[in-house]
């Protein structure tokens, strides 16, 4: 009971407002790949978790590369157990705007907060998965097609961001932070409109 | 069948959301012109302002392209946005160096009304989130532009060229502000 209350408080902060499930032909495994490609707040959160980890060196980004889908895939099995649950993409929206806003403000970060951060985001992005996925025929390998998404595309950009040592490349990197920012900033407006 | 026609209405909103996000601040030479003054006042004034500015613009105009979504109206917003040309302008025409604090906070503040602008301004039948992607993605380029520009600043001739180019944007700002009070 506690299990399906708490995946409805997760779907009610996370579900998106225009999730549709992908079908690319190939299988619910690809169909959850795509959709994490194809869903700007998804895939925008795991960007600045990317960038956030590589800006804290390889010890905090070995640990965010394994917390991000594991906490991705429990979210969205727990999301899935509230399917359609929700309605309100506030969540989701945040916390885009909170990664980038770290990432931009290159915030020194304890690596256990930054795996925290990184596991919570997550687990909030999987369980909008799960709640708005299932109803359309996404199963747990779609969940498990997006959270291996998220761990290749955080352990590429993170170990990118880890062998930058140029001032300007780290620079460009806080950047694309501010960028993430503000995309997640207007997506708040969207929602509220 | 049916299927089919809902996906492809989705991302032909989706592709034209990005499309649209992208060309809204390229569409308009008075967005263009104040956006390439804070990447190259950004370039005059050296670090830490070469990089503060360009990420405080982008954060300060989702604030206002919210408030644009959300119905706030900003009154003179027009006028405010031909304000921006003018004054960015000025400071690279005059090589201007205020402390760090208050070049951020200007250049934040007239990022609200060119965010406001974005934000009312969305085509019917695209993608919110994929049009505000473009928009600030496209403004961070023009910064970029504008930074690319201002490396010239190294060399005398560089500085006078920057200085001329700040001419041409506040002059610009002139015109634009004659016609929103028109």
């Amino acid at each position: 009971m506690r299990l399906r209350w708490t995946a409805a408080a997760l779907a009610l902060l996370a579900a998106p407002a225009e999730a549709h499930l992908v079908q690319t032909g190939f299988g619910t495994f690809y169909d959850g790949i795509a959709h994490l490609a194809l869903t700007p707040a998804d895939l925008l959160v795991v960007i600045a978790l990317g960038l956030l980890a590589g800006l804290r060196g390889a010890p905090a980004s070995r640990r965010v590369l394994l917390a991000v889908p594991a906490a991705w895939l429990a979210g969205g099995l727990a999301g899935s157990a509230a399917p359609g649950a929700g309605g309100v993409p506030w969540g989701t929206a945040i916390s885009v705007v909170l990664v980038g806003a770290l990432v931009a403000a290159d915030a020194r970060l304890p690596d256990r907060i930054v795996v925290g951060l990184a596991a919570a985001a997550g687990a909030l992005h999987g369980a909008a998965n799960g709640a708005t996925l299932a109803p359309e025929g996404g199963d747990a390998l779609t969940l498990l097609g997006a959270a291996v998404a998220a761990f290749a595309l955080v352990t590429l950009l993170s170990a990118l961001v880890v062998s930058l040592h140029a001032p300007w490349a780290r620079i460009a990197v806080r950047v694309s932070g501010s960028w993430v920012a503000a995309i997640g900033l207007l997506m708040i407006g969207w929602i509220a409109r | 069948m049916t299927a089919v026609s809902m996906w492809l209405h989705d991302e032909t909103g989706a592709a034209a959301g990005i499309l649209a996000g992208l060309r809204h601040p390229i569409s308009g030479l008075d967005h263009v012109l104040a956006m390439l003054a804070v990447g190259l006042w950004g370039a005059q004034l050296g670090k830490p302002a070469v990089w503060l500015l360009p990420v405080a613009f982008p954060m300060t105009m989702a604030l206002g392209g919210t408030l644009g979504l959300i119905g706030v109206p900003l009154p003179g917003v027009e006028i405010g946005i031909a304000v921006s040309a003018l004054a960015l302008g000025a400071m690279v025409l005059t090589e201007s160096r205020p402390p760090l604090a208050v070049a951020g906070a200007l250049v934040a503040f007239f990022a609200v009304f060119h965010g406001h602008a974005h934000g009312t301004e969305l085509p019917e039948g695209t993608s919110g989130a994929l049009y505000s992607v473009g928009f600030v993605v496209a403004t961070g380029l023009l910064h970029a532009c504008g930074i690319g520009i201002g490396l010239v600043h190294r060399w005398p001739a560089g500085r006078l060229a920057i200085r001329a180019a700040g001419a041409v944007v506040a002059s610009g700002g002139v015109v634009f502000l004659w016609r929103a009070l028109a």
